[in-house]
Protein backbone atom coordinates (compact mmCIF):
# COMPACT_ATOMS: atom_id res chain seq x y z
CA UNK A 1 0.00 0.00 0.00
CA UNK A 2 1.46 3.34 -1.06
CA UNK A 3 1.84 5.97 1.63
CA UNK A 4 0.55 9.50 1.16
CA UNK A 5 2.63 12.34 -0.26
CA UNK A 6 3.08 15.24 2.15
CA UNK A 7 0.74 17.33 0.01
CA UNK A 8 -1.96 14.68 0.45
CA UNK A 9 -1.80 14.69 4.25
CA UNK A 10 -4.74 16.02 6.19
CA UNK A 11 -3.23 18.29 8.88
CA UNK A 12 -5.98 20.53 10.23
CA UNK A 13 -5.35 23.98 11.72
CA UNK A 14 -7.33 23.52 14.93
CA UNK A 15 -4.92 21.07 16.56
CA UNK A 16 -1.28 21.17 17.67
CA UNK A 17 1.21 18.43 16.76
CA UNK A 18 3.79 16.57 18.87
CA UNK A 19 7.11 15.17 17.61
CA UNK A 20 5.77 11.61 17.61
CA UNK A 21 2.67 12.57 15.62
CA UNK A 22 0.12 12.80 18.38
CA UNK A 23 -2.26 15.73 17.99
CA UNK A 24 -3.80 17.82 20.79
CA UNK A 25 -6.90 19.98 20.55
CA UNK A 26 -7.79 22.48 23.27
CA UNK A 27 -11.54 22.53 23.99
CA UNK A 28 -12.50 24.64 27.02
CA UNK A 29 -9.99 23.65 29.69
CA UNK A 30 -9.59 20.08 28.38
CA UNK A 31 -7.30 18.70 25.71
CA UNK A 32 -8.38 15.94 23.30
CA UNK A 33 -5.55 13.72 22.00
CA UNK A 34 -5.24 11.43 18.98
CA UNK A 35 -2.85 10.24 16.26
CA UNK A 36 -2.34 12.45 13.19
CA UNK A 37 -2.93 11.53 9.57
CA UNK A 38 0.78 10.95 8.95
CA UNK A 39 1.01 8.39 11.80
CA UNK A 40 -2.13 6.48 10.83
CA UNK A 41 -1.02 6.43 7.18
CA UNK A 42 2.46 5.12 8.04
CA UNK A 43 1.05 2.45 10.35
CA UNK A 44 -1.57 1.32 7.79
CA UNK A 45 -4.52 -0.80 9.03
CA UNK A 46 -4.80 -0.43 12.79
CA UNK A 47 -6.07 -3.61 14.46
CA UNK A 48 -5.74 -2.94 18.18
CA UNK A 49 -5.51 0.00 20.55
CA UNK A 50 -4.59 -0.24 24.23
CA UNK A 51 -5.80 2.81 26.15
CA UNK A 52 -5.19 4.02 29.71
CA UNK A 53 -7.89 4.13 32.39
CA UNK A 54 -9.83 7.25 33.34
CA UNK A 55 -8.07 8.74 36.36
CA UNK A 56 -4.55 7.71 35.26
CA UNK A 57 -2.09 10.58 35.23
CA UNK A 58 0.92 11.07 32.97
CA UNK A 59 3.62 13.65 32.47
CA UNK A 60 4.22 15.20 29.06
CA UNK A 61 6.21 12.69 27.00
CA UNK A 62 5.12 9.64 29.01
CA UNK A 63 3.71 6.62 27.22
CA UNK A 64 -0.07 6.46 27.58
CA UNK A 65 -1.28 4.10 24.85
CA UNK A 66 -0.19 1.42 22.38
CA UNK A 67 -1.41 1.17 18.80
CA UNK A 68 -0.96 -2.02 16.81
CA UNK A 69 -1.32 -2.23 13.05
CA UNK A 70 -0.91 -5.12 10.68
CA UNK A 71 2.74 -4.21 10.26
CA UNK A 72 3.95 -2.54 13.44
CA UNK A 73 3.25 -1.58 17.02
CA UNK A 74 3.90 1.91 18.32
CA UNK A 75 3.68 3.60 21.66
CA UNK A 76 1.88 6.93 21.98
CA UNK A 77 3.31 9.66 24.20
CA UNK A 78 1.42 12.40 26.02
CA UNK A 79 1.58 15.73 24.15
CA UNK A 80 0.67 17.50 27.43
CA UNK A 81 0.81 16.21 31.01
CA UNK A 82 -2.33 15.69 33.08
CA UNK A 83 -5.11 13.39 34.15
CA UNK A 84 -7.08 11.19 31.76
CA UNK A 85 -10.74 12.24 32.08
CA UNK A 86 -12.21 10.33 29.12
CA UNK A 87 -11.13 7.52 26.78
CA UNK A 88 -12.60 6.56 23.42
CA UNK A 89 -13.98 3.10 24.20
CA UNK A 90 -15.26 2.79 20.61
CA UNK A 91 -11.65 2.05 19.65
CA UNK A 92 -11.80 -1.31 21.49
CA UNK A 93 -14.27 -2.67 18.96
CA UNK A 94 -13.37 -0.40 16.03
CA UNK A 95 -9.65 0.47 16.11
CA UNK A 96 -9.86 1.33 12.39
CA UNK A 97 -11.60 4.61 13.39
CA UNK A 98 -8.08 6.04 13.78
CA UNK A 99 -7.45 5.30 10.08
CA UNK A 100 -10.86 6.45 8.91
CA UNK A 101 -11.26 9.59 11.00
CA UNK A 102 -8.04 10.47 12.84
CA UNK A 103 -9.19 13.89 14.12
CA UNK A 104 -12.83 13.13 14.88
CA UNK A 105 -14.19 9.64 15.56
CA UNK A 106 -10.66 8.27 16.07
CA UNK A 107 -9.78 10.48 19.07
CA UNK A 108 -8.04 8.54 21.83
CA UNK A 109 -8.21 10.33 25.19
CA UNK A 110 -9.28 13.58 26.82
CA UNK A 111 -6.79 15.09 29.27
CA UNK A 112 -7.27 17.59 32.05
CA UNK A 113 -3.90 19.31 31.67
CA UNK A 114 -1.69 20.26 34.62
CA UNK A 115 -0.08 23.10 32.75
CA UNK A 116 -1.85 24.62 29.77
CA UNK A 117 1.32 26.38 28.64
CA UNK A 118 2.62 22.96 27.49
CA UNK A 119 0.26 23.38 24.51
CA UNK A 120 2.55 26.15 23.30
CA UNK A 121 5.49 23.73 23.06
CA UNK A 122 3.62 21.76 20.37
CA UNK A 123 3.91 22.42 16.64
CA UNK A 124 1.41 24.31 14.55
CA UNK A 125 0.25 22.89 11.20
CA UNK A 126 2.88 24.97 9.41
CA UNK A 127 5.70 23.87 11.72
CA UNK A 128 4.62 20.24 11.39
CA UNK A 129 4.62 20.46 7.59
CA UNK A 130 8.03 22.10 7.69
CA UNK A 131 9.38 19.27 9.84
CA UNK A 132 7.92 16.58 7.56
CA UNK A 133 9.51 18.22 4.51
CA UNK A 134 12.82 18.34 6.35
CA UNK A 135 12.59 14.62 7.03
CA UNK A 136 12.11 13.79 3.37
CA UNK B 1 13.53 -28.36 5.60
CA UNK B 2 15.81 -28.52 2.56
CA UNK B 3 19.39 -29.67 2.93
CA UNK B 4 21.71 -27.11 1.33
CA UNK B 5 25.33 -28.22 1.05
CA UNK B 6 28.14 -25.77 0.38
CA UNK B 7 31.72 -26.23 -0.75
CA UNK B 8 34.82 -24.25 0.17
CA UNK B 9 34.40 -22.40 -3.14
CA UNK B 10 30.76 -21.55 -2.29
CA UNK B 11 31.89 -20.08 1.03
CA UNK B 12 34.60 -17.96 -0.63
CA UNK B 13 32.17 -16.61 -3.21
CA UNK B 14 29.54 -15.85 -0.54
CA UNK B 15 32.12 -14.00 1.56
CA UNK B 16 33.17 -12.02 -1.53
CA UNK B 17 29.55 -11.14 -2.24
CA UNK B 18 29.13 -9.56 1.19
CA UNK B 19 32.58 -8.01 1.08
CA UNK B 20 34.54 -9.66 3.90
CA UNK B 21 37.81 -11.61 3.71
CA UNK B 22 37.03 -14.54 5.97
CA UNK B 23 34.35 -15.96 8.24
CA UNK B 24 35.74 -14.03 11.26
CA UNK B 25 35.02 -10.85 9.30
CA UNK B 26 31.30 -11.59 9.67
CA UNK B 27 31.65 -11.04 13.43
CA UNK B 28 33.52 -7.73 13.29
CA UNK B 29 30.58 -5.94 14.95
CA UNK B 30 30.99 -8.11 18.09
CA UNK B 31 33.36 -6.26 20.48
CA UNK B 32 36.85 -7.81 20.70
CA UNK B 33 36.59 -8.57 24.42
CA UNK B 34 33.34 -10.48 23.92
CA UNK B 35 34.90 -12.92 21.47
CA UNK B 36 36.25 -16.28 22.57
CA UNK B 37 39.72 -16.74 21.08
CA UNK B 38 41.05 -19.76 22.97
CA UNK B 39 39.97 -23.34 22.38
CA UNK B 40 36.93 -24.59 24.27
CA UNK B 41 37.70 -26.50 27.46
CA UNK B 42 36.47 -29.91 26.33
CA UNK B 43 37.64 -33.46 27.13
CA UNK B 44 39.71 -35.40 24.63
CA UNK B 45 37.72 -36.73 21.68
CA UNK B 46 36.55 -40.36 21.78
CA UNK B 47 36.34 -42.91 19.03
CA UNK B 48 32.89 -44.02 18.00
CA UNK B 49 33.10 -47.26 19.99
CA UNK B 50 34.53 -45.49 23.03
CA UNK B 51 31.65 -43.06 22.87
CA UNK B 52 29.10 -45.86 22.59
CA UNK B 53 30.60 -47.52 25.64
CA UNK B 54 30.61 -44.22 27.53
CA UNK B 55 26.91 -43.66 26.80
CA UNK B 56 26.12 -47.25 27.75
CA UNK B 57 27.88 -46.81 31.12
CA UNK B 58 26.02 -43.56 31.74
CA UNK B 59 22.71 -45.18 30.90
CA UNK B 60 23.43 -48.16 33.18
CA UNK B 61 24.16 -45.80 36.08
CA UNK B 62 20.54 -44.63 36.02
CA UNK B 63 17.54 -46.37 37.47
CA UNK B 64 15.00 -46.52 34.67
CA UNK B 65 12.03 -48.75 34.05
CA UNK B 66 11.20 -51.36 32.87
CA UNK B 67 14.25 -52.78 34.66
CA UNK B 68 13.37 -50.77 37.77
CA UNK B 69 10.04 -50.58 39.49
CA UNK B 70 9.69 -46.79 39.55
CA UNK B 71 7.18 -45.09 41.86
CA UNK B 72 8.56 -41.61 41.35
CA UNK B 73 6.70 -38.90 39.42
CA UNK B 74 7.10 -35.40 40.87
CA UNK B 75 6.84 -33.62 37.54
CA UNK B 76 8.02 -36.37 35.20
CA UNK B 77 5.66 -39.25 34.51
CA UNK B 78 6.07 -42.62 32.89
CA UNK B 79 3.27 -43.28 30.43
CA UNK B 80 2.85 -45.74 27.61
CA UNK B 81 3.56 -43.97 24.32
CA UNK B 82 1.58 -45.23 21.29
CA UNK B 83 3.66 -46.24 18.25
CA UNK B 84 1.77 -43.65 16.15
CA UNK B 85 3.51 -40.87 18.10
CA UNK B 86 7.03 -42.13 17.43
CA UNK B 87 6.19 -42.92 13.83
CA UNK B 88 4.87 -39.46 13.01
CA UNK B 89 7.71 -37.77 14.91
CA UNK B 90 10.22 -39.62 12.77
CA UNK B 91 9.11 -37.55 9.76
CA UNK B 92 12.17 -35.40 9.17
CA UNK B 93 9.99 -32.34 8.38
CA UNK B 94 8.98 -32.20 12.06
CA UNK B 95 12.44 -32.59 13.52
CA UNK B 96 13.09 -29.04 14.73
CA UNK B 97 12.25 -27.02 17.85
CA UNK B 98 11.46 -23.96 15.84
CA UNK B 99 8.73 -22.54 13.73
CA UNK B 100 10.26 -22.38 10.25
CA UNK B 101 11.60 -19.22 8.67
CA UNK B 102 9.17 -18.14 5.97
CA UNK B 103 6.71 -20.10 8.10
CA UNK B 104 3.85 -20.07 5.60
CA UNK B 105 5.98 -22.17 3.23
CA UNK B 106 5.63 -25.01 5.76
CA UNK B 107 1.86 -25.44 5.92
CA UNK B 108 2.15 -28.97 7.36
CA UNK B 109 4.25 -27.83 10.31
CA UNK B 110 1.92 -24.90 10.99
CA UNK B 111 -1.10 -27.18 10.79
CA UNK B 112 0.49 -29.59 13.30
CA UNK B 113 1.16 -26.72 15.72
CA UNK B 114 -2.36 -25.35 15.16
CA UNK B 115 -3.81 -28.75 16.02
CA UNK B 116 -1.59 -28.90 19.11
CA UNK B 117 -2.92 -25.49 20.21
CA UNK B 118 -6.50 -26.61 19.60
CA UNK B 119 -6.12 -29.87 21.56
CA UNK B 120 -4.38 -28.07 24.45
CA UNK B 121 -7.14 -25.45 24.58
CA UNK B 122 -9.76 -28.23 24.66
CA UNK B 123 -7.97 -30.24 27.35
CA UNK B 124 -7.54 -27.20 29.60
CA UNK B 125 -10.89 -25.58 28.80
CA UNK B 126 -9.24 -22.37 27.62
CA UNK B 127 -9.88 -20.16 24.59
CA UNK B 128 -6.36 -19.78 23.27
CA UNK B 129 -3.04 -21.65 23.59
CA UNK B 130 0.45 -20.70 22.41
CA UNK B 131 2.64 -22.73 20.07
CA UNK B 132 4.64 -23.98 23.14
CA UNK B 133 7.49 -22.98 25.46
CA UNK B 134 10.63 -24.59 26.92
CA UNK B 135 9.03 -26.38 29.87
CA UNK B 136 6.48 -26.13 32.67
CA UNK B 137 8.72 -24.00 34.87
CA UNK B 138 9.40 -21.29 32.28
CA UNK B 139 5.74 -21.35 31.21
CA UNK B 140 4.84 -20.50 34.83
CA UNK B 141 7.40 -17.68 35.03
CA UNK B 142 6.10 -16.28 31.73
CA UNK B 143 2.50 -16.51 32.98
CA UNK B 144 3.32 -14.51 36.11
CA UNK B 145 5.09 -11.81 34.06
CA UNK B 146 2.10 -11.76 31.73
CA UNK B 147 -0.23 -11.09 34.68
CA UNK B 148 2.00 -8.19 35.71
CA UNK B 149 1.72 -6.73 32.19
CA UNK B 150 -2.06 -7.15 32.17
CA UNK B 151 -2.77 -5.73 35.63
CA UNK B 152 0.15 -3.25 35.81
CA UNK B 153 0.69 -4.42 39.42
CA UNK B 154 4.02 -5.52 40.85
CA UNK B 155 3.49 -8.52 43.15
CA UNK B 156 2.51 -12.15 42.60
CA UNK B 157 1.33 -14.73 45.15
CA UNK B 158 2.61 -18.25 44.46
CA UNK B 159 1.51 -21.41 46.27
CA UNK B 160 4.29 -23.27 48.10
CA UNK B 161 2.73 -26.43 46.66
CA UNK B 162 3.80 -25.52 43.14
CA UNK B 163 6.70 -27.76 42.07
CA UNK B 164 9.77 -26.52 44.06
CA UNK B 165 11.97 -26.38 40.96
CA UNK B 166 9.37 -24.32 39.09
CA UNK B 167 9.41 -21.83 41.97
CA UNK B 168 13.18 -21.64 41.70
CA UNK B 169 12.91 -20.79 38.01
CA UNK B 170 10.31 -18.13 38.86
CA UNK B 171 12.74 -16.56 41.35
CA UNK B 172 15.47 -16.56 38.67
CA UNK B 173 13.16 -14.81 36.20
CA UNK B 174 11.96 -12.31 38.80
CA UNK B 175 15.23 -11.43 40.48
CA UNK B 176 16.32 -8.72 38.03
CA UNK B 177 12.80 -7.32 37.53
CA UNK B 178 12.11 -5.72 40.89
CA UNK B 179 8.73 -7.47 41.06
CA UNK B 180 7.96 -9.37 44.24
CA UNK B 181 7.04 -13.04 44.70
CA UNK B 182 5.08 -13.88 47.88
CA UNK B 183 4.73 -17.54 48.83
CA UNK B 184 1.49 -18.94 50.24
CA UNK B 185 1.83 -21.75 52.81
CA UNK B 186 -0.11 -24.99 52.98
CA UNK B 187 -2.76 -26.51 55.23
CA UNK B 188 -2.67 -29.83 57.12
CA UNK B 189 -4.99 -31.24 54.47
CA UNK B 190 -2.27 -30.78 51.81
CA UNK B 191 -3.71 -27.83 49.91
CA UNK B 192 -2.73 -24.15 49.59
CA UNK B 193 -3.35 -21.91 52.62
CA UNK B 194 -4.77 -18.51 51.65
CA UNK B 195 -4.51 -17.04 55.16
CA UNK B 196 -3.45 -13.43 54.91
CA UNK B 197 -4.06 -13.29 51.17
CA UNK B 198 -7.01 -10.91 51.42
CA UNK B 199 -4.79 -8.36 53.20
CA UNK B 200 -2.08 -8.44 50.51
CA UNK B 201 -1.93 -5.40 48.29
CA UNK B 202 -0.89 -4.77 44.69
CA UNK B 203 -1.29 -8.47 43.78
CA UNK B 204 -1.19 -9.09 40.01
CA UNK B 205 -1.90 -12.82 40.19
CA UNK B 206 -2.37 -15.87 42.38
CA UNK B 207 -0.77 -19.05 41.09
CA UNK B 208 -1.60 -22.56 42.31
CA UNK B 209 -0.83 -25.99 40.93
CA UNK B 210 -3.49 -28.71 40.75
CA UNK B 211 -2.94 -31.53 41.36
CA UNK B 212 -0.29 -29.87 43.52
CA UNK B 213 3.21 -31.10 44.39
CA UNK B 214 1.73 -33.34 47.12
CA UNK B 215 -0.60 -34.81 44.50
CA UNK B 216 -3.64 -33.16 46.12
CA UNK B 217 -6.43 -31.62 44.09
CA UNK B 218 -6.89 -27.92 44.91
CA UNK B 219 -10.29 -26.21 45.14
CA UNK B 220 -9.58 -24.09 42.08
CA UNK B 221 -12.98 -22.43 41.93
CA UNK B 222 -12.72 -21.10 45.49
CA UNK B 223 -9.16 -19.81 45.03
CA UNK B 224 -10.09 -18.24 41.68
CA UNK B 225 -12.94 -16.41 43.38
CA UNK B 226 -10.58 -14.99 46.01
CA UNK B 227 -8.19 -13.85 43.25
CA UNK B 228 -10.95 -12.22 41.24
CA UNK B 229 -12.30 -10.44 44.34
CA UNK B 230 -8.98 -8.55 44.34
CA UNK B 231 -9.09 -8.09 40.55
CA UNK B 232 -5.99 -10.24 40.33
CA UNK B 233 -5.55 -12.85 37.61
CA UNK B 234 -5.94 -16.51 38.52
CA UNK B 235 -3.10 -18.68 37.20
CA UNK B 236 -3.23 -22.44 37.48
CA UNK B 237 -0.18 -24.59 36.90
CA UNK B 238 0.16 -28.33 36.37
CA UNK B 239 2.77 -31.06 36.06
CA UNK B 240 0.36 -33.86 35.08
CA UNK B 241 -2.02 -32.74 32.29
CA UNK B 242 -3.48 -36.25 32.05
CA UNK B 243 -5.34 -35.50 35.31
CA UNK B 244 -7.74 -33.28 33.34
CA UNK B 245 -9.11 -36.43 31.74
CA UNK B 246 -10.77 -36.99 35.11
CA UNK B 247 -10.78 -33.66 36.97
CA UNK B 248 -12.68 -30.53 35.96
CA UNK B 249 -10.49 -28.52 33.62
CA UNK B 250 -8.98 -25.23 34.91
CA UNK B 251 -10.92 -23.12 32.40
CA UNK B 252 -14.23 -24.26 33.87
CA UNK B 253 -12.93 -23.29 37.36
CA UNK B 254 -12.24 -19.67 36.46
CA UNK B 255 -8.56 -19.77 35.45
CA UNK B 256 -7.33 -16.76 33.47
CA UNK B 257 -3.99 -18.31 32.51
CA UNK B 258 -3.14 -22.02 32.60
CA UNK B 259 0.46 -23.21 32.33
CA UNK B 260 2.39 -26.37 32.90
CA UNK B 261 4.45 -29.29 31.73
CA UNK B 262 3.42 -31.45 28.77
CA UNK B 263 5.95 -34.28 29.18
CA UNK B 264 3.11 -36.64 30.13
CA UNK B 265 1.63 -36.27 26.66
CA UNK B 266 3.76 -38.66 24.61
CA UNK B 267 7.26 -37.48 25.54
CA UNK B 268 9.58 -40.09 27.07
CA UNK B 269 11.25 -39.43 30.43
CA UNK B 270 14.78 -38.42 29.72
CA UNK B 271 17.49 -37.15 32.01
CA UNK B 272 16.37 -33.53 32.25
CA UNK B 273 14.46 -33.19 29.02
CA UNK B 274 13.41 -32.22 26.48
CA UNK B 275 10.17 -31.10 28.03
CA UNK B 276 7.22 -29.11 26.77
CA UNK B 277 5.95 -25.82 28.17
CA UNK B 278 2.20 -25.40 27.76
CA UNK B 279 0.55 -21.99 28.14
CA UNK B 280 -3.08 -21.09 27.52
CA UNK B 281 -5.23 -18.13 28.43
CA UNK B 282 -8.54 -16.40 28.03
CA UNK B 283 -8.88 -14.66 24.68
CA UNK B 284 -9.00 -11.16 26.13
CA UNK B 285 -5.34 -11.51 27.17
CA UNK B 286 -4.07 -12.84 23.83
CA UNK B 287 -2.06 -9.71 23.01
CA UNK B 288 -0.10 -10.19 26.20
CA UNK B 289 0.78 -13.83 25.52
CA UNK B 290 4.49 -14.60 25.21
CA UNK B 291 5.81 -16.71 22.34
CA UNK B 292 4.37 -17.71 19.02
CA UNK B 293 0.82 -18.35 17.87
CA UNK B 294 -0.39 -20.15 14.78
CA UNK B 295 -3.72 -19.03 13.33
CA UNK B 296 -6.05 -20.35 10.70
CA UNK B 297 -7.00 -18.22 7.72
CA UNK B 298 -8.21 -18.40 4.10
CA UNK B 299 -6.11 -17.78 1.01
CA UNK B 300 -7.24 -15.72 -2.00
CA UNK B 301 -9.16 -18.70 -3.37
CA UNK B 302 -10.95 -19.27 -0.07
CA UNK B 303 -8.95 -22.37 0.85
CA UNK B 304 -7.96 -23.06 4.46
CA UNK B 305 -4.41 -22.11 5.36
CA UNK B 306 -2.24 -21.48 8.42
CA UNK B 307 -0.15 -18.45 9.40
CA UNK B 308 1.91 -17.17 12.27
CA UNK B 309 -0.35 -14.57 13.78
CA UNK B 310 -0.19 -11.64 16.22
CA UNK B 311 3.55 -11.52 15.59
CA UNK B 312 3.67 -7.84 16.54
CA UNK B 313 3.99 -9.02 20.19
CA UNK B 314 7.22 -10.78 19.39
CA UNK B 315 10.86 -9.90 19.82
CA UNK B 316 11.81 -9.64 16.14
CA UNK B 317 9.28 -6.80 15.76
CA UNK B 318 8.88 -5.24 19.22
CA UNK B 319 12.47 -5.67 20.42
CA UNK B 320 12.77 -4.74 24.11
CA UNK B 321 9.01 -4.18 24.34
CA UNK B 322 8.17 -7.72 23.20
CA UNK B 323 5.96 -9.79 25.52
CA UNK B 324 8.98 -12.05 26.04
CA UNK B 325 12.61 -12.04 25.00
CA UNK B 326 13.47 -15.35 26.64
CA UNK B 327 11.29 -17.88 24.92
CA UNK B 328 11.14 -20.02 21.85
CA UNK B 329 8.92 -22.64 20.36
CA UNK B 330 9.40 -26.33 21.25
CA UNK B 331 7.85 -27.65 18.09
CA UNK B 332 8.91 -31.31 18.03
CA UNK B 333 7.62 -31.90 21.56
CA UNK B 334 4.41 -30.01 20.74
CA UNK B 335 3.86 -32.26 17.71
CA UNK B 336 4.46 -35.30 19.96
CA UNK B 337 1.83 -34.01 22.39
CA UNK B 338 -0.65 -33.29 19.58
CA UNK B 339 -0.18 -36.78 18.13
CA UNK B 340 -0.52 -38.33 21.59
CA UNK B 341 -3.73 -36.43 22.42
CA UNK B 342 -5.21 -37.21 18.99
CA UNK B 343 -4.27 -40.90 19.38
CA UNK B 344 -6.03 -41.15 22.75
CA UNK B 345 -9.03 -38.99 21.90
CA UNK B 346 -11.46 -37.76 24.56
CA UNK B 347 -12.60 -41.22 25.64
CA UNK B 348 -9.08 -42.64 25.74
CA UNK B 349 -7.85 -39.72 27.83
CA UNK B 350 -10.72 -40.21 30.28
CA UNK B 351 -10.14 -43.96 30.56
CA UNK B 352 -6.39 -43.58 30.98
CA UNK B 353 -6.85 -40.90 33.64
CA UNK B 354 -9.30 -43.15 35.48
CA UNK B 355 -6.80 -46.04 35.34
CA UNK B 356 -4.03 -43.83 36.80
CA UNK B 357 -6.29 -42.64 39.58
CA UNK B 358 -7.64 -46.10 40.45
CA UNK B 359 -4.19 -47.72 40.52
CA UNK B 360 -2.84 -44.97 42.76
CA UNK B 361 -5.85 -45.41 45.07
CA UNK B 362 -5.13 -49.16 45.23
CA UNK B 363 -1.55 -48.54 46.39
CA UNK B 364 -2.71 -45.86 48.82
CA UNK B 365 -5.17 -48.30 50.42
CA UNK B 366 -2.69 -51.18 50.54
CA UNK B 367 -0.16 -48.92 52.30
CA UNK B 368 -2.83 -47.81 54.77
CA UNK B 369 -3.75 -51.42 55.45
CA UNK B 370 -0.07 -52.15 56.03
CA UNK B 371 -0.10 -49.51 58.76
CA UNK B 372 1.48 -46.50 57.04
CA UNK B 373 0.07 -43.01 57.35
CA UNK B 374 -1.19 -41.14 54.29
CA UNK B 375 0.04 -37.63 55.12
CA UNK B 376 -2.76 -35.52 53.62
CA UNK B 377 -6.44 -36.36 53.36
CA UNK B 378 -7.35 -34.23 50.30
CA UNK B 379 -8.33 -36.16 47.16
CA UNK B 380 -5.42 -37.07 44.86
CA UNK B 381 -4.91 -38.15 41.23
CA UNK B 382 -1.92 -40.42 40.52
CA UNK B 383 0.42 -39.17 43.27
CA UNK B 384 0.17 -39.00 47.05
CA UNK B 385 2.39 -38.51 50.10
CA UNK B 386 2.98 -41.28 52.62
CA UNK B 387 4.81 -41.12 55.93
CA UNK B 388 7.26 -43.96 56.42
CA UNK B 389 8.73 -44.85 59.84
CA UNK B 390 11.75 -43.02 61.22
CA UNK B 391 14.99 -44.14 59.62
CA UNK B 392 13.31 -45.23 56.38
CA UNK B 393 16.20 -43.66 54.47
CA UNK B 394 18.43 -46.69 54.94
CA UNK B 395 15.59 -48.95 53.89
CA UNK B 396 15.08 -46.81 50.76
CA UNK B 397 18.66 -47.63 49.78
CA UNK B 398 18.08 -51.35 50.24
CA UNK B 399 14.94 -51.15 48.08
CA UNK B 400 16.96 -49.39 45.41
CA UNK B 401 19.33 -52.37 45.35
CA UNK B 402 16.27 -54.52 44.71
CA UNK B 403 15.42 -52.17 41.84
CA UNK B 404 12.44 -50.55 43.56
CA UNK B 405 12.28 -46.76 43.70
CA UNK B 406 10.01 -45.93 46.62
CA UNK B 407 9.09 -42.40 45.58
CA UNK B 408 10.71 -39.05 46.24
CA UNK B 409 11.83 -37.92 49.69
CA UNK B 410 10.15 -34.57 50.42
CA UNK B 411 12.57 -33.46 53.15
CA UNK B 412 15.03 -31.67 50.81
CA UNK B 413 12.17 -29.46 49.56
CA UNK B 414 10.02 -29.28 52.69
CA UNK B 415 12.38 -29.71 55.69
CA UNK B 416 9.41 -30.18 58.04
CA UNK B 417 8.39 -33.32 56.13
CA UNK B 418 11.13 -35.72 57.22
CA UNK B 419 10.26 -39.35 56.32
CA UNK B 420 7.48 -38.21 53.99
CA UNK B 421 7.68 -39.63 50.47
CA UNK B 422 5.83 -38.64 47.31
CA UNK B 423 4.69 -41.77 45.46
CA UNK B 424 3.37 -41.97 41.91
CA UNK B 425 1.47 -44.74 40.13
CA UNK B 426 0.71 -44.57 36.42
CA UNK B 427 -0.85 -47.14 34.07
CA UNK B 428 2.61 -48.70 33.61
CA UNK B 429 2.70 -50.11 37.17
CA UNK B 430 1.02 -53.48 37.63
CA UNK B 431 -0.78 -54.82 40.70
CA UNK B 432 2.18 -57.15 41.27
CA UNK B 433 4.56 -54.13 41.11
CA UNK B 434 2.52 -52.38 43.81
CA UNK B 435 2.09 -55.47 45.98
CA UNK B 436 5.82 -56.06 45.92
CA UNK B 437 6.45 -52.44 46.95
CA UNK B 438 4.12 -52.83 49.94
CA UNK B 439 5.75 -56.16 50.90
CA UNK B 440 9.22 -54.67 50.69
CA UNK B 441 8.54 -51.47 52.65
CA UNK B 442 6.87 -53.52 55.39
CA UNK B 443 9.77 -55.91 55.79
Amino acid sequence: MAVKEISELNLPDDVRYAEDHEWARLEGDKVTVGLDDYAQDQLSDIVFVELPKVGDTFKKGEEFATVESVKAVCECYMPVGGEIVDVNTDLEESPQLINESPYKDGWMVVVSPNDLSEMETLMTRAACLEKLKGEQ
Amino acid sequence: MLYLPHTREDIVSMLQAVGVDDVDGLFSTVPEDCRCKSDLNLPEPMTEWELNEHMQTLSESMAVSPEYNVFMGAGSYEHFIPASVLYLLSRSEFVTSYTPYQPEMSQGTLQAIYEYQTLVAQLLGMEIATASHYDGATALAESLLMAIRVTKRSKVAVSSLIHPLYRRVVRTYFEPTGYEVVELGYLKSGVTDLTGFDEMEDIAAVAVQSPNFFGCVEDLQAIGQRAHDKEALFITSFTEPLSYGLLKNPGSQGADIVCGEGQSLGIPRSFGGPQLGILASRKIYMRNLPGRLVGQTKDLDGRRGFVLTLATREQHIRREKATSNICTNNSLCAVAAATYMASLGGTGTRELARLNHDKAEYLKNELKKAGFTISFDSPTFNEFVVEFPKGFEAHYGRLLEKKIIAGLSLAPYYPELVNHYLLCVTETRSKEDMDSLVREVKS
